[in-house]
């Protein structure tokens, strides 16, 4: 029987990675569509009823109007390319020294293909961020980190939710403010998009403080019996490894630097910093109540993405006809193309049932 | 245990609104809490008693700005430059609105989380979990979001979540200010049992003294010296509250009986009562307004979010020039039948009439021009700079003379400064500028949603004569609905009484024989004189015009 439960919110963020991968690597429309198609029926068969689930349908508007954006501007600045023209508009001449750009004229079909294709890939990009968003628990997300970015990951997790607050306190300010007359004037539509901003704003900043102060008074942040050579210590050890990676990528990419900064100046790096953190992990003294594991369904569904962005970066790499068909031809796709956009669907049987109210009512009763 | 030498806090000319002189929010206040003692903080509204509370928390100044001096003690050891977080082993706080401090988003995480941030041990952190679902009765929210939650549900989370820790002194800024009589008995009955089988002290900060006095080892007085407001008094309650200007109706009565020792509980004041009642005579008669057609019908109302019925068959009726209060559980449906009058929510089923004509279909325009509606919280409807820049506003919407918001927000709330940010306004004010920006509007139907919160006595008592007299204004045919948790408030201003329960209406009638029927909901001046007798002012007129008929 399974059980209904969240699954480990880093699963989730593996598994859109994976698919934010894929989906850059690509801008077949048809594979970009399947891919959509995948991370839609993922999202609606697996969120929860919590509010961050509702979240999804955001991002699909923000992917609607990415492409929207990217048609106009296309439309704008786009003219001089060769190809079947759909319609003309009249061409704004610019002076000699803005050569090269023109504004508006004709507009060809091959233009359109062009900014439709890429439009999708950066709305898929989002949309596979969004379903993140939608399917992972933020606040569980900053329980998966290291003790020693325990408190860096909560304060980004409180800036995550701070949407769905948003809406939340839209909804009910939209409400409240309908109880009050409105603005008269000329002005009026200015004025009236203030007194939601205004109120909503406030709330969210006093929400912000409030929620700081009682995240302080309930004990967050405490340094315990530390005293401040030993943070300093750590601090300093933390940044000297990562300095010390970053020296190390640079001259691993860069092949006229010393190759002893290369790799060793990468692994040494690399301790160093895993050493800064492991004290300043064993420094925290916090205890997780109900931590996440990883079982079975897990690496299921973070193999599952991982697979689709290797996949696809494999079809990039090796039958790039079909990873980028151009806007010339009609776009084509293969049997392992398709294969690695579809893999990312296994989620659909492999996660646990979403935990709902209902459920947790059934549960209990 | 705890321990305050001279605390005194001001705000700099900078941090004040005005920008003109430094003012002086806590005046040198010596105040210490032993071991397993409840000390109660009274004071008038926005006297500065979340201020005091958020010093020994450690939030102030550093959430809020202003100069701190003097000194706090924790078993002898001065803790005042420690910060929140290294205090929260030993004083747990609860702030005065619990949701905006949720950290996680389950009410079983939320107990945890103080005790993850201390490190207790895993096995340790699921006992108390569990004991302390239990304590507080939350057993079988345990899984819920804390979002959907009751306020007075979350209330009981709030306190939970601090408990975990097994703090020393709780810290708690109006507790039972959102709950239902029930639920802030039960609240207090677990403080009173912390206090004394778990030796943990209470410090609380509350209006309603009725409630918490009777537990209360000491009673601290914030701003009773209008000369030095900054200033408390702190003693036996009984003593602190002989001239008080802030008391709850019980004192009251004792004082006008001229009781001697004066009585803090029902049980105290009953000994003393039977010269009084023979004094008295028969219970009075509250006079009704004729009936008239009701202005507004509710018929089988049925009301649901999402697919859990809210509303189930609500019948309601209210007559003009009544005001009829709505009482129940949290979470019974009080507001959702609120939202349903203004409009807001559509009917499922059953039919809603206000002033004619289903709220549902109208324009925005047209429903505040019937219904006006002061929400629950009631900072949404504010978004001006100042407050004298809102009450102008409210009086050009709603075509009233200029001046008239500002005037119902004086005798509400006296003494507010006019250049004052309205976010600068303590709880209590900011309520009461909502209220008188919705009431400038003069709507025939009014209907308020919990509007008693943070709101001193005197307070209280403004609002409840305001109401009374909008519903009474001759010729203006108008009906006042309020939605409160408050039995004092609703012996005050109601004529009528209508209890939900589930989303059901289980009683509805007269005031007087709604609060007599159920002892959760009797005002204590009925529990003291019996049936018929609602408030103090009640004992007050007649003795006046008892003494008025015996000197001729």
């Amino acid at each position: 029987m399974r059980l209904a439960r969240d699954l480990h919110p880093v699963a989730w963020w593996t598994w859109a990675v994976g698919l934010a991968v894929a989906a850059s690597c690509t801008t077949n429309p048809l594979l970009l569509l399947v891919l959509l198609g995948v991370i839609t029926l993922v999202v609606l068969t697996c969120r929860s009823d919590q509010p961050w689930a509702r979240s999804f349908r955001l991002y699909v508007w923000l992917g609607v109007v990415v492409i929207a954006v990217r048609i106009l501007f296309r439309i704008l600045l786009g003219g001089d390319v060769p190809g079947q023209v759909l319609f003309t508009l009249p061409a704004i001449p610019l002076p000699d020294w803005a050569a090269g750009i023109s504004l508006l004229g004709p507009f060809t079909r091959e233009e359109l293909l062009a900014a439709a294709y890429e439009g999708l890939r950066l709305a898929t990009l989002l949309i596979a961020v969004g379903a993140a968003n939608a399917l992972a628990n933020p606040k569980r997300l900053m329980k998966s980190l290291p003790p020693a970015l325990y408190e860096i990951g909560t304060a980004m997790t409180v800036a995550i939710s701070v949407v769905p607050q948003l809406a939340d306190s839209a909804r009910r300010v939209r409400a409240a403010q309908q109880l009050r007359g409105g603005p008269q004037g000329r002005f009026r539509r200015l004025r009236g998009v203030r007194r939601l901003l205004v109120p909503i704003l406030e709330d969210s900043f006093d929400r912000s403080l409030a929620l700081a102060a009682g995240m302080d008074a309930r004990g967050y942040g405490r340094t315990g019996e530390l005293t401040a050579a030993q943070r300093r210590g750590t601090g300093a050890l933390i940044i000297a490894g990562l300095l010390g990676v970053c020296v190390g990528v640079y001259a691993f990419l860069d092949s006229t630097a010393p190759r002893i900064l290369a790799l060793p100046m990468l692994a040494v790096g690399t301790l160093v910093a895993l050493g800064g953190f492991a004290l300043a992990g064993r420094r925290v003294q916090r205890t997780r109540y109900r931590p996440d594991r990883w079982r079975l369904p897990e690496i299921v569904v973070a193999a599952s993405g991982i697979a689709a962005g290797a996949g696809m970066w494999g079809v990039w790499r090796w039958d790039p006809q079909v990873a980028h068909p151009g806007v010339l031809v009609v776009p084509e796709v293969t049997l392992p193309a398709l294969a690695a956009a579809l893999v990312a669907v296994l989620p659909v049987w492999a996660a646990p049932l979403p935990v709902t109210a209902q459920r947790r009512e059934e549960a209990l009763a | 245990m705890l321990e305050l030498r001279g605390i005194t806090l001001t705000y700099d000319a900078a941090d004040h609104p005005d920008g003109s002189r430094p003012t002086t929010v806590l005046d040198g206040i010596d105040l210490t809490v032993s071991d397993g003692e409840l000390v109660v903080l009274a004071g008038p509204t926005g006297v500065g008693k979340s201020t005091l509370l958020g010093v020994v928390a450690g939030l102030v100044p550093s959430y809020t700005g202003g100069t701190l001096t003097g000194d706090v003690l924790l078993d002898g050891v001065s803790i005042i430059e420690r910060p929140a977080r290294e205090r929260a082993h030993a004083i747990g706080y609860v702030g005065q609105n619990p949701a905006a401090w949720f950290v996680t988003d389950t009410v079983e995480e939320e107990l945890a989380f103080g005790m993850e941030q201390l490190g207790l041990p895993a096995t340790t952190m699921r006992r108390r979990v569990e004991e302390t679902l239990d304590l507080l009765g939350i057993a079988e929210l345990r899984y819920r979001d804390l979002r959907t939650l009751s306020g007075g549900q979350q209330q009981r989370v709030a306190i939970g979540a601090v408990l975990t820790v097994h703090p020393r002194l709780l810290v708690l800024d109006e507790p039972t200010s959102a709950l239902d009589p029930t639920a802030a008995e039960d609240v207090l009955a677990t403080l009173t049992r912390l206090v004394h089988d778990l030796g943990v002290s209470v410090l609380v900060a509350e209006h309603r003294l009725e409630r918490v006095v009777p537990f209360a080892d000491r009673l601290c007085l914030l701003g009773g010296d209008p000369a030095r407001p900054g200033t408390v008094r702190v003693g036996d309650p009984a003593e602190v509250l002989r001239d008080a200007p802030i008391a709850p109706p019980i004192v009251e009565l004792g004082r006008l009986a001229g009781w001697e020792p004066l009585p803090l509980t029902v049980r105290d004041a009953r000994r003393q009562a039977p010269e009084l009642t023979a004094r008295l005579g028969g219970p009075p008669h509250r006079e009704r307004p004729a009936s008239a057609e009701p202005i507004v019908e509710v018929r089988r109302l049925v009301l649901a979010h999402g697919r859990t019925p809210v509303l189930r068959e609500v019948d309601l009726a209210l007559s003009p020039g009544t005001v009829t209060a709505l009482m129940g559980r949290n979470g019974a449906g009080k507001s959702t039948l609120l939202w349903a009058l203004q409009g807001r929510h559509e009917a499922g089923s059953g039919t809603v009439r206000v002033v004619g004509a289903d709220p549902s279909s109208l324009r925005p325009e047209e429903r505040r021009s019937t219904t006006g509606l002061v929400p629950q919280s009631p900072a949404d409807l504010l978004y001006l700079e100042t407050v004298a820049a809102e009450c102008a506003a409210a009086d050009l919407s709603a075509g009233a003379d200029p001046g008239a918001c500002r005037g119902l927000l004086e005798r509400l709330a006296p003494g507010i400064d006019p250049d004052h940010h309205p976010r600068d306004l303590s709880e209590g004010q900011r309520l009461a500028l909502a209220v008188a920006i919705v009431l400038t509007a003069r709507p025939p139907v009014l209907l308020l949603d919990e509007p008693t919160r943070g709101l001193d006595y005197p307070a209280k008592r403004a609002l409840a004569g305001l109401l009374r007299e909008l519903a009474r204004e001759p010729g203006a045919r108008r009906a006042v609905l309020v939605a409160t948790h408050d039995v004092e408030f609703v012996a005050q201003v109601a004529d009528d009484l209508v209890v939900l329960a589930e989303g059901e209406v289980v009683s509805a009638g007269p005031v007087a024989r709604g609060v007599s029927e159920s002892p959760a909901f009797a005002p204590q001046v009925t529990k003291v004189l019996g049936a018929g007798w609602l408030g103090v002012d009640d004992v007050a007129e007649r003795l006046a015009a008892g003494s008025a008929g015996v000197t001729p």
